[in-house]
């Protein structure tokens, strides 16, 4: 009796022991193949003019993705500075003011509501908030758009990483005769300050590959990004949308895949990139 | 002998909950009182009080009197960060702020006097030649105070504190962290810097009580049991749980 319930136990065990892995194996190989076949397909585009000449029309010779990397780059550098600022005042008064819940919580609910809204309605959103106002389309907008996407993420690691500041750091500040204001700006937060750039940094990988928030919003341009402010900004994601779903061009179709294949790179080091060099290391106690 | 800090029908609470009841405790200036007594009693409850620390947690309050050279601290209009450059603390574990060794030092300085380079930089070497720390840092002055060893770190603590010239220093378990050695080398320094600063300090270390401290409290379930000198407590104890706690029979 005992040794039949052990064999069923066991049995259960490497049943689970064997999904476990498959799910792994299964995550690992969608990974691999995606990467792999963006490598393939995209690689073939690569040469020195199209990384130099700026995008051209339908069926043009020589065409490059220059304008589109330095427009995302205006673009999420611009959603970065926007939503920087307020997102770690945020994740400072959630992590600061715990012994206020009502405003705490506030904070907390509708950034989660924030998080789990589809980027296609916060493009449209900004779409009717800005665009249609303005009368144009526009790099800034962009910003804006992925700004609004960034925020919770970057307030939430902020909050998670000044909690992991130890709280007697805290009162040994404030027991040597020092404001709140100034222990959380020169002692806690400086304390965890790896860990805030870190996901700042994260943040910004995460938005730099979305698109639906800048179709509506910085469009697309085949001219260099010199409209950020007054019309349609060039980008990498709508720029891989059009070549490759508008496009009747095998040769634009290519181009698509390879600036998919720069966008992969690049986001893969900026989040590899960051992780190596702001791991955090231990000191001895 | 002049009396430094005096609890006057101090009761404390977390909520609803009391944790100090109607505590009376004469603290002699230039003097260590040890405070002592089983886990949970209100030692370091009755230390927090006395810098006002408490107040970083809403729902903490004291009432009654704690007097500072005869000035009750707990009222409303004596301001807090004057009281806390007085009274210094030292906690269980070190606690050097995220940056260099002379930074830790100088912070409360810059927080607290105007000095010029030259001043601060003396202040910050008295402060670390009175935490017995100088001649291990004089040389990494500039390295993170994270990197130091345990031990160092707590007098590097120490230094930060002495540096502000507080008169009062509140101690909460300062060597509970740390090696014989480093132990050691804290009591020492402690009874160094009883000449300069009156010392309470939270031990649950018996031998320790009665190897430095002049003055002894033992706390009991939020109330002070007992107190007097260290030797009196420790060889002829007025109260029965009193001597039942220092033998070791219970706590």
């Amino acid at each position: 009796m005992q040794k039949k319930k052990l064999f069923w136990r066991k049995l259960a065990n490497h049943i689970f022991r064997f999904f476990s892995l498959l799910a792994v194996l299964l995550a690992t190989t969608a990974m691999l193949v995606i990467v792999t076949h963006v490598i393939r397909a995209g690689s073939k585009a690569l040469s020195l003019n199209f990384f130099l000449n700026p995008s051209k029309p339908y069926g043009m010779p020589d065409s490059g993705i220059a304008n589109a990397l330095l427009g995302s780059i205006m673009i999420t550098l611009g959603a970065a500075l926007l939503a920087t600022p307020p997102a770690i005042c945020a994740g400072i008064c959630l992590s600061e003011f715990r012994d206020r819940p009502k405003i705490t919580a506030a904070l907390r609910f509708s950034a989660n509501v924030m998080m789990g809204m589809p980027s296609v309605l916060v493009g449209l959103f900004v779409y009717t908030l800005i665009v249609v106002p303005s009368g144009h389309f526009s790099g800034l907008a962009g910003s804006v758009a992925l700004a609004i996407i960034m925020f919770p993420v970057v307030m939430r690691t902020t909050e998670d990483m000044l909690d992991m500041v130890p709280y007697a750091l805290r009162e040994a500040s404030l027991a040597i005769g020092m404001t709140r204001t100034h222990t959380t700006l020169r002692i806690v937060c400086r304390s965890a300050r790896k860990g805030l750039i870190t996901g700042i940094l994260l943040a910004l990988a995460r938005v730099s590959g979305e698109t639906a928030p800048l179709l509506f919003t910085a469009l697309f341009a085949d001219s260099w990004p010199k409209d950020y402010f007054s019309g349609p900004t060039p980008n990498m994601p709508v720029l891989i949308t059009e070549y490759s779903t508008n496009s009747p061009f095998a040769a634009m179709h290519q181009a698509g895949w390879g600036a998919a294949l720069v966008i992969t790179v690049l986001v893969l080091t900026l989040n590899i990139g960051t992780r190596i060099m702001f791991r955090e290391k231990r000191h001895a106690t | 002998m002049p009396l430094k800090l005096e609890a006057k029908n101090l009761n404390f609470f977390y909520g609803n909950e009391q944790v100090l009841f109607n505590n009376n405790l004469p603290v002699e200036e230039k003097k260590i009182t040890a405070v002592i007594g089983p886990s949970g009693c209100g030692k370091s409850t009755f230390l927090r009080v006395c810098n006002r620390i408490f107040e970083l947690y809403r729902n903490q309050r004291a009432e009654g009197e704690l007097l500072l050279d005869g000035v009750n601290v707990l009222l409303p209009e004596v301001d807090v960060l004057e009281l806390r450059r007085n009274v210094g603390m030292i906690f269980q574990k070190p606690t050097p702020f995220p940056m260099s060794v002379f930074d830790n030092v100088a912070y409360p300085l810059k927080l607290h006097f105007k000095l010029s380079r030259r001043e601060t930089f003396d202040r910050v070497e008295q402060a670390l030649r009175g935490a017995s720390l100088w001649d291990e840092v004089k040389d990494k002055l500039k390295t993170s105070g994270l990197a130091l060893s345990g031990g160092q770190q707590q007098r590097l603590c120490i230094a930060r504190a002495i540096a502000a010239e507080p008169e009062v220093l509140l101690m909460d378990e300062p060597t509970s962290a740390l090696d014989p050695l480093a132990t050691s080398k804290i009591e020492e320094l402690m009874v160094e810097l009883k000449k300069r600063f009156t010392i309470m300090v939270v031990t649950h270390n018996m031998q320790q009580a009665a190897r430095i401290s002049d003055a002894t409290a033992f706390f009991y379930k939020g109330v002070i049991v007992e107190h007097g000198t260290t030797t009196k407590i420790f060889t002829n104890p007025a109260n029965r749980k009193t001597e039942e706690y220092i033998t070791g029979r219970f706590g």
